[in-house]
């Protein structure tokens, strides 16, 4: 501690703008919560460090859910017990930058026990802060797994039993058993020399990750005067007498010294290597005959009954798009209405890197039924495209400020004798009036989509239908 | 005090009133006012005397904001910058519980202030 003045460490925001409501400058947690010193450890280690600006917080469902309000670090907020999933997937895609999962004791020895324990034993080279309370602070003081015998929970009003709940888990020791884990300590806050022992802490966990050497983990009693019904000294005294009784302090395993840093690219399979390692039919070599701009942005909604082929068809489009080497997503949303309502699909193709894969604003909508037009019409941007199919409604689009393709995708494939094949029918008639889509690339993958020979065929004439139509209407255009 | 080199300045509106910094002070120089801040909690107040600015009140405090401990007074009052980024000649509180402060420019007094919101030169 060099520094002559001790303030509010600049790894948090000046002022918690994501805070909802006027008070933007206090933390959520009520008086006296341990949460609160544990950030400030984490925020002081991080900015100690040079790496604020690099580091991705991953904050877990609990009270400390808001933990994004206050870090001035990347965020992210993962679903419950889900943190080191998200913290694997976050620092294999960005190795150089020290990732953080912070979790209360619901979520990570509850509702996400498997996920630490698979990224502990894979050896994931994060830091994990596990606040242990003993209890589940945000929903209003039920038992956790680290629930003491005889504490009296919301869940436990009589004490928790052996006989009713089983032992409080100590996870510490579990992760400690594994072989990867290369740094496992349990500490507590509860006074000054705690408090210190454990700024050490959190400071070795966060330096392992800077030194790339491996999964670091560390256990911190804290109190939550509020779900032990307590005074904040009150429930520090608690953490001496009692929690830390039954938790035992200090390190369970340090490996940290004797481990080389790890490689950490060695989990980035090439691209190239992608194909093979699934065992993917060889990608044509040829280049498409046309040139796909390099504007491309196009953010697609297909929507229609289930069992029209909706979501195929995104899945198509995508696939075609990736022959094409632009990035790509597509995402169904089933909904409540699996069987006969609405089902619709999300599909993003575009030259830039794609972030979020939901389609908020279409600049091409597809509706096969009445509703979904109905639904999603005013999304769309102006200048957009609406297909519908006129032979399923009744109904025109009603807005003026975009491009119309009116295409009986159903008369046609029943004409054709498979209604099925109405959705390639649309597919035709969007490689017809699009830029983004090759004719060539989309007849030379059918036949990987349609592997039987009759239902290549058909779905072929269905195609071919399809960009007939799209030819009268670009004349009509 | 012999000791008293340091300071603690506890920003009222971000304290919680949680009584931690007041049980951890190992010189017993901090307690909770009588009054309440505007989020309705007795927020924690110096003294005025006998801090060794140790820093262990700001170790226990929950609230990232709350408090702010010179460890060396003396020394760091001497470098604030008044608010048009200039040094100042001198810095005299005048309530030191509030934190409330005399900023002197060649022996003017240029302005009244929450030091809390003045920078620091380091
Ligand atoms: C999938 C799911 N299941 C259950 C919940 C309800 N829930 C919210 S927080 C929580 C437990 C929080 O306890 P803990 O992880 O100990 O954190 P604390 O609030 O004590 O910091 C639960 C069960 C939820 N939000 N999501
Ligand atoms: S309920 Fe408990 S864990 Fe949650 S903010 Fe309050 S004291 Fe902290
Ligand atoms: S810095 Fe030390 S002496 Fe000063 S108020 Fe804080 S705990 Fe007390
Ligand atoms: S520990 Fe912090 S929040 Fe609690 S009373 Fe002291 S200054 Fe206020």
């Amino acid at each position: 501690m060099s520094t002559k003045i001790l303030s509010k460490s600049e790894g948090f925001y000046d002022v918690y703008d994501r805070r909802p409501g006027t008070d933007k400058d206090t933390t959520h947690y009520c008086p006296g919560c341990g949460h609160g010193i544990l950030h400030k450890l984490i925020a002081e280690a991080l900015t100690d460090f040079g790496v604020k600006d690099n580091a991705i917080i991953i904050s877990p469902v609990g009270c400390s859910v808001f933990a994004y309000y206050y870090f001035s670090a990347g965020n992210l907020q993962a679903a419950h017990g889900r943190a080191p999933a998200v913290a694997t997937g976050v620092k294999r895609s960005l190795p150089e930058s020290i990732v953080i999962s912070y979790q209360g004791d619901g979520d990570l020895a509850a509702i996400g026990g498997n996920e630490i324990l698979h990224a502990a034993n894979r050896g994931e080279a994060i830091s994990v802060f596990f606040v242990n309370n003993a209890i589940y602070g945000m929903t209003g003081g039920q038992m956790a797994p680290t629930t003491l015998i005889g504490q009296k929970t919301t869940t436990t009003p009589y004490g928790r039993t052996v006989a009713n709940e089983g032992y409080p888990i100590k996870m510490s020791e579990i992760i400690a058993s594994l072989t990867a884990p290369v740094y496992v300590e349990r500490v507590m806050m509860a006074d000054t020399k705690s408090i210190s022992n454990t700024r050490r802490a959190v400071r070795k966990a966060i330096k392992n990750q800077v030194e790339k050497k491996g999964f670091s983990f560390v256990e911190v009693l804290s109190t939550c005067p509020t779900g032990w019904k307590m005074t904040a000294p009150q429930a520090e005294e608690w953490i001496k007498t009692t929690l830390a009784q039954h938790f035992p302090l200090g390190v369970l395993k340090d490996i940290s010294g004797d481990v080389e840093p790890l490689n950490l690219d060695h989990h980035l399979l090439p691209t190239d290597r992608i194909g093979k390692a699934i065992n993917l039919p060889e990608a044509d070599a040829d280049q498409p005959k046309f040139v796909i701009p390099d504007t491309v942005n196009e953010e697609i909604k297909i929507s229609g009954f289930g069992g029209q082929g909706v979501l195929s068809l995104g899945v198509w489009l995508s696939e075609f798009g990736m022959r094409e080497g632009l990035n790509v997503s597509w995402i169904p949303s089933y909904g409540p209405e699996m069987r006969g309502g609405t089902a619709h699909c999300h599909v993003k193709l575009a030259n830039r890197p794609i972030g979020s894969p939901l389609v908020v604003h279409p600049t091409i909508l597809v509706a096969t039924n009445r509703p979904s037009l109905e639904k999603f019409e005013k999304e769309v941007i102006p200048g957009g495209k609406i297909f519908w199919d006129n032979s399923l409604m009744d109904i025109t689009p009603s807005r003026t400020d975009i491009i119309r393709y009116p295409v009986p995708a159903t008369e046609i494939a029943n004409q054709l004798g498979n209604t099925k094949t109405a959705n390639v029918v649309m597919l035709g008639v969007i490689t017809g009036v699009s830029e983004f889509l090759d004719e060539n690339i989309v007849r030379r993958t059918l036949p990987q989509i349609f592997k039987k020979k009759h239902l290549l065929d058909i779905n072929m004439q269905a195609f071919n239908k399809g960009l007939e139509v799209a030819a009268s209407l670009k004349r009509i255009a | 005090m012999a000791n008293a080199r340091g300071f603690v300045a506890v920003n009222e509106e971000e304290c919680k009133g949680c009584d931690l910094c007041v049980t951890a002070c190992p010189v017993d120089v901090l307690h909770l006012a009588q009054h309440f801040n505007t989020h309705g909690y007795n927020p924690s107040e110096y003294d005025g005397d006998g801090c060794t600015g140790c820093g262990v009140c700001f170790y226990a405090c929950p609230e990232p904001g709350a408090l702010t401990v010179f460890k060396n007074w003396e020394e760091s009052r001497h470098k604030y910058l008044n608010p048009n980024g200039e040094g100042v000649t001198s810095l005299t509180l005048k309530d030191p519980i509030k934190g409330l402060a005399v900023i002197e420019a060649t022996g003017e007094i240029i302005a009244l202030s929450n030091f809390l919101n003045l920078k620091f030169a380091e």
